[in-house]
């Protein structure tokens, strides 16, 4: 392994960039677009998949004040499961339920991996919501279902809505590991960098890979200020999680 | 369902793991090398840029925003950013680890710091405590209970962030994982994948509650408060 010191990192930087130039690695199956619409698929239909399962038991169940004990107990234990063995741990399970590699283990990883923060921070946002506010709409003739659809699905929408967001730049941070179960997206030149020992690759991937992280948590942030009311944007206030 | 039925029994290998207690072992101790320097020189780290963001207020901000910017980075970016820099070494393997730490520590030792109650401070300050010792003897102490719970959040991402440094040859327990992936079709591998994650799980489990204890221990004042 050629390691890049002084000079050398300035001409290691230099290849970075002409890695970039080169019009080859863009295009075609294997090049940085189709990789990139991989990633940003994927990532869009496993955070789609999760809030569907996610997000109305939560709603629910934080309606009628009902789990919090057991919700308490899924942040933690979601926190202590390293994302990475996940992605790994479901490649043998799918490769016996008959779904093979690539696609279906880091499809149910991302998965797997983005209910449990959705469930839980929708759950926070709506039992959380000021017990006097929940009377008074009663007081006022609301009916259990107006309760929840007009005053603390409104009130709790701050922090599901980021809990979409954080949980969108896990999955998406998380479907870097994919590369390892053989699917593809953009975590491919990071892990081929790695197999080959092209350190140049390792770098450019690393880069399109972070900058397509920070890149989601900017647009989602500016999504959530554009579509949450000022009066409620200090609420927004959600259970960071791990990191994939 | 039958399929998973039918190939479980060559699933999980008991064999494998009697006759590995040793390595297991070994790489789990590995794991807590890895993860307690990264979790301590993350606290030492963090406890220095609160002290400035607390002092210099206008800090804080900038200081929240770049480690914010680490936090969001995916961790096996940001170590093979690493790699071509540090190479494939513990040292790469601690900084990106390190780098996870600093946005949870530093939030909650500046939260925790901000909720002690003003009417202490002043009672302090009266009392002649200089700045110094106002810091260290009356408002680190009773912001420990946060701080204490951030130093819990960084400990338990740490642990299953070092499996994934696996990939750059440490890993402690991600080394079975890892390895597992290799041998996918064998009870072998997919024994090393489960040994893996439940160990490592197992793991965050016991440091989490180990620092729950510690709080106990740590701030007596809590407990009276609790019973009576």
């Amino acid at each position: 392994m050629v390691q890049a010191k002084g000079n050398g990192m300035i001409e290691f930087l230099g290849d970075v960039l002409a890695w970039f130039g080169n019009p080859d690695n863009w295009i075609g199956p294997t090049g940085i677009l189709n990789r990139l619409r991989e990633h940003v698929q994927l990532t869009a239909a496993a955070t789609f998949a999760a809030s569907i399962l996610a997000i109305p038991p939560a709603l629910w169940l934080g309606h009628r004040r009902l789990g919090g004990t057991f919700v308490v107990a899924v942040v933690n234990i979601g926190r202590a499961i390293p994302s990475f063995a996940i992605v790994v741990l479901f490649l043998p399970i799918s490769i016996r339920l008959g779904l093979g590699i690539g696609f279906w283990p880091t499809f149910l990883a991302l998965l797997f991996l983005a209910v449990p923060p959705m469930f839980t921070n929708t759950y926070t946002g709506v039992a959380g919501v000021d017990p006097e506010l929940v009377e008074a709409s009663r007081g006022m003739g609301m009916t259990d279902r107006e309760v929840l659809t007009k005053v603390e699905l409104p009130m709790a929408s701050p922090v599901i809505l980021a809990a979409v967001r954080v949980a969108t730049v896990q999955v998406a941070a998380t479907a870097t590991l994919g590369a390892l179960v053989g699917w593809g997206g953009l975590g491919r030149f990071i892990v081929d960098g790695f197999s080959v020992r092209d350190n140049v690759l390792v770098f450019a991937g690393a880069l399109l890979v972070a900058g397509l992280a920070l890149f989601l948590e900017v647009l989602l942030g500016w999504v959530e200020r554009q579509v949450v009311p000022t009066t409620l944007q200090s609420r927004s206030e959600v259970v960071e999680s791990v990191v994939a | 369902m039958i399929h998973l039925a039918q190939a479980s029994e060559g699933f999980f290998s008991w064999d494998w793991v009697f006759n590995h207690l040793d390595d297991i072992w070994d790489q789990t101790v590995e794991h807590i090398m890895l993860t307690v320097i990264a979790v301590v020189v993350g606290l030492v780290i963090s406890l220095a840029l609160s002290v400035v963001a607390l002092r210099y207020r206008w800090t804080y901000s900038p200081i929240t925003w770049f480690t914010g910017i680490l936090y969001t980075i995916p961790s096996l970016a940001l170590f093979a950013f690493l790699v071509p820099i540090t190479g494939l070494s513990v040292l790469t393997a601690e900084i990106g680890l390190v780098s996870y730490t600093l946005l949870i520590l530093i939030r909650n030792i500046v939260a925790g710091i901000d909720g002690v109650p003003d009417a202490t401070v002043e009672s302090a300050r009266g009392m002649g405590y200089t700045k110094r010792g106002l810091f260290f003897s009356v408002e680190l102490p009773l912001a420990l209970p946060v701080i204490i719970a951030g130093i819990r959040i960084a400990a338990v991402t740490t642990i299953g962030l070092v499996t994934v440094t696996a990939l750059i040859g440490q890993g402690g327990l991600g080394f079975f994982i890892l390895r597992g992936l290799s041998l996918i079709y064998s009870p072998i591998g997919t024994t090393q994948i489960v040994v893996g994650t439940v160990v490592s799980v197992a793991l965050a489990v016991a440091v989490d509650l180990t620092l729950v204890g510690i709080q106990h221990l740590a701030t007596p004042w809590s407990r009276r408060r609790a019973t009576a």
